[in-house]
């Protein structure tokens, strides 16, 4: 139970008694409405007294029960398990808010995603064009809004995304994507270059919706977990767990404990495949393919294991609503495997990292600073290479973690390196993590009934997946299906970054750095 | 015996051809082995010239005549430069038409055009490869000139068919610390014109930090076979060149059957051996960032330096 008095004092001092229906949820939620021109002043005095940052910001439709459309804002603090969730209502008739672009840059990106998607104006916001929109999607079609009417036929309008311009002497556009010659997901990228040396890039993407925060509307909370697999091919338990944990945490449901370890475990070993993989491509980038052949040599035999483990190679169904679907099988000797596969792989980033011609492409490439870094709100291991120290497994402990040991490695440099080195590590400690949950496991049921979902309440879950820290929130209608959810992966938060760190870069070097950042676009265009 | 000359001129013609696409194939499928991958076949690239023969050739509609030629020249200007390159015979029957400045230029001639085809449909990866591509053979083709001018000080003849018949009449010179000096100083520009690892990676599938790919990015169908053979036969003569200059046993000095079976033979035998140590290079190195190229190449122009100063002072 957080202590939520000194927080109550200062809505009460700050806000002038505005607020309302002030409620302590789940111990650790402090829920909360606020009234129009209070939300820059809560996000300040969040941030000055409390260390609380915005995270999250979801739109509603409440119109059919409330005759409201709702704007919640969700604060937590880096390291203290506490959460303030502010509510505001709007009449259907005055669909804005007052913009906080200018006071903290993700709360520009959120606010561009719901003008979009519900129409809700944020006033004052800096930047008027749009995120997830594109030209096909007429101006007046916000998907999200209930009683919205998909157009009969989406045409391109013609019109081209208005790019900052950027000219002098001998600058020049490299227009890349969104179409690639990989098989890799669709992002449009416009570098703007004087000889081969980026001063600015821009970022577009979008271009992979999929209505997927639409799709969960209606569905049972059950069916909601195979949606949620599914948002990001590679990061199928960590979103699904985080839908699960929302869930759970509006159902009142407790996870056996037997479950919580091996939630921990298939976490982990999503990481850990994730992890060895990219070291590999980011090696292959640098055109040392050995490094890559290998590494992707080991993650077969993760995804073998993962196989056995919940029947899919990518562990979907590994995660249900109360638990896990699948105990440990019984002639598996997990530890064992796992400690032949870091073997292997320690090898393979010894061969690779004294390799100086390699190493050199790593060194400097790329570079995030701090400042930046904190400014844009990143996540992961973006922000833990720069030398930010954030681990929602540490900070927001779930499932067994609290009673796990782990380190969380920093990196100061913010480099290619850094975030190399981050997974280098974070997948060594992967593995003892699993041992440990191994050793300590108890026994018992691995699911228990979830219950029924309270009607009209808000609920989140948040799991550190291997990208960073995930989101899901989470509210029920009355007859126990889902009335809306959202999501918020760490890409969302990350993509903004990869544009700062490529500044004086070349542009030869970029896909090094992107690799290096290796930012889901499904995850993040939904 | 003056038709004889020209017909195996016409012959190392074929060779070349012929060998080409195995040779890279061959390079290729080491490169797999080396990787722990199964890899294609090493015949694999005589299926993608007969693929890429019966595809339908798509153009842009920005791109002109010239982006039409350029693969007929690029390809031509290529075969050329084997007839003046002794394969399997030296001297040759058309060692006077031209001279090792012939072949350079020739070969600048084909990379002129490449890069100009890359430029010309105005799309932003052609002219970035075109640029790229330009300033590695703006220090690359020199050096080439200088490392064989090395070589062509101890024979007293820019000829290259005279180059190896001296040396073959006094085989102590191919020791020289000229000849070494040249014949590292070939290598590092072998690795560079033939857009191999670490200036360039023939196995990228990423646009941005390509080189040659980038350049004919645009291409397709029969173009892009003929671009794509035009730049396996250069890797074949860069080979030769290393081989036959360097260590030129084995190749036949008379038109004997048995000297011309021998010296086929020790030709496949030598660029398959060079053709491992470019598959075994290409293993253990990482690509240099792009900036650091004008760098190995500034230093294998130096080693080329060093080796015409070298060969001039112990003439």
């Amino acid at each position: 139970m957080t202590d939520f008095s000194r927080l109550q004092t200062a809505l009460r001092n700050n806000l002038q008694g505005r607020t309302t229906d002030i409620r302590v949820r789940r111990g650790n939620e402090l829920h909360f409405q606020i009234v129009r021109g209070d939300a820059q002043r809560l996000a300040e005095f969040l941030r000055a007294d409390f260390g609380a940052e915005l995270i999250l910001m979801v739109a509603n439709d409440r119109r059919s029960d409330k005759g409201v459309l709702e704007v919640h804002y969700l604060f937590g603090n880096d390291r203290e398990d506490w959460f303030a969730h502010a509510t505001r209502n709007l009449p259907p008739d005055d669909r804005t808010i007052d913009s906080l672009a200018t006071f903290y840059f993700p709360a520009s990106r959120f606010e561009r995603e719901i003008k979009d998607l519900f129409g809700i104006e944020a006033t004052g916001h800096p930047d008027r064009r749009p995120l997830v929109r594109h030209a096909f999607w007429p101006e007046v079609y916000f998907p999200l809004l209930k009683d919205a009417v998909p157009p009969q036929k989406f045409e391109d309008d013609g019109t081209s995304f208005p790019f900052k311009p950027v000219s002098g002497e001998g600058v020049y556009e490299i227009p890349v994507g969104p179409v690639h010659a990989g098989i890799i997901e669709p992002g449009h990228f416009r570098f703007s270059v004087v000889g081969e040396t980026v001063i600015d890039l821009k970022i577009r993407l979008y271009f992979a919706h999929k209505g997927t925060e639409k799709l969960f509307e209606g569905r049972s909370p059950a069916d909601g977990v195979e949606l949620a697999e599914r948002i990001s091919g590679d990061t199928t338990t960590s979103h699904s767990l985080a839908y699960c944990q929302a869930v759970e945490s509006l159902a009142g449901c407790t996870v056996p404990a037997r479950a919580r370890y091996l939630r921990v475990i298939l976490l982990e070993m999503e990481r850990l495949y994730n992890h060895i993989a990219d070291f590999g491509m980011i090696c292959n980038d640098t055109g040392f393919a050995v490094a890559h052949s290998h590494c992707f040599r080991i993650r077969e035999r993760l995804l073998r294991l993962n196989k056995r483990l919940t029947g899919n190679r990518l562990l979907r169904g590994g995660i249900i609503l109360g638990g896990v679907g699948h105990d440990l099988p019984a002639d598996l000797d997990l530890a064992t495997e796992l400690d032949a596969i870091i073997a292997d792989f320690n090898e393979i980033v010894e061969i690779s990292l004294s390799n100086t011609m390699l190493t050199d492409r790593l060194e400097g490439a790329g570079r995030l600073d701090t400042k930046t870094a904190k400014d844009l709100g990143v996540l992961g291991y973006v922000a833990r290479a720069s030398n930010i120290d954030v681990d929602a497994r540490r900070d927001h402990p779930f499932a067994a973690y609290p009673a796990l040991k782990f380190a969380v490695p920093v990196f100061t440099s913010g480099d290619v390196r850094a975030r190399t080195m981050a997974r280098v590590q974070e997948a060594r400690i992967s593995a003892q993590i699993i041992k440990q949950a191994l050793m300590a496991i108890p026994a018992g049921p691995i699911v228990a009934p979830l219950g029924t979902l309270p009607a009209w309440e808000p609920a989140f879950g948040l799991v550190e997946g291997w990208r960073g820290t995930i989101i899901h929130w989470v509210m029920a209608d009355e007859s126990g299906n889902l009335y809306r959810v959202k999501v918020r992966d760490p890409s969302f938060m990350n993509w903004p970054a990869l544009s700062f760190a490529m500044l004086k870069n070349i542009v030869p070097d970029f896909p090094l750095c992107n690799k290096s950042f290796n930012q889901t676009y499904s995850g993040n265009d939904l | 015996m003056v038709i004889t000359g020209y017909v195996l001129e016409i012959a190392q013609v074929i060779l070349a051809l012929l060998l080409a696409p195995g040779l890279a194939g061959f390079v290729r499928w080491l490169k797999a082995r080396l990787q722990n991958r199964r890899g294609a076949p090493p015949w694999q690239p005589y299926f993608e010239l007969r693929k890429l023969f019966g595809k339908e050739v798509v153009m842009s509609n920005n791109a002109s005549w010239l982006f039409r030629i350029a693969p007929y020249i690029i390809f031509a200007s290529t075969i050329t430069v084997t007839l003046l390159v002794p394969m399997i015979v030296a001297p040759l029957a058309l060692d006077g038409m031209g001279d090792l400045l012939m072949v350079v230029y020739l070969l600048l001639l084909g990379t002129f055009f490449l890069a100009l085809a890359g430029l010309d449909p105005g799309t932003a990866f052609g002219g970035m490869g075109a640029s790229r591509e330009m300033t590695v053979a703006a220090i690359a083709e020199p050096t080439i000139a200088l490392a064989i001018f090395g070589l062509a000080l101890s024979a007293g003849s820019t000829n290259l068919g005279r180059i190896v018949t001296q040396e073959l009449a006094n085989t102590a010179v191919t020791l020289s610390p000229g000849h070494i000096l040249a014949f590292v100083a070939l290598f590092i520009v072998t690795l560079a014109e033939t857009g191999r690892l670490p200036v360039d990676n023939p196995a990228t599938h990423l646009e941005l930090t390509m080189i040659h790919e980038a350049m004919i990015l645009e291409y397709s169908g029969r173009y892009l076979a003929l671009i794509e053979w035009a730049s396996w036969l250069k890797l074949t003569i860069f080979f030769t060149l290393l081989s036959n200059l360097f260590v030129p046993w084995g190749i036949a000095t008379t038109f004997d059957p048995a000297a011309l079976a021998v010296a086929v033979i020790a030709l496949i035998v030598k660029l398959a051996v060079l053709g491992g140590i470019i598959a075994v290079v290409e293993t253990r190195v990482a690509k240099l960032r792009l900036f650091r190229v004008p760098e190995l190449l500034g230093a294998s122009f130096v080693l080329a330096l060093l080796a015409v100063t070298s060969s001039f002072v112990l003439k």
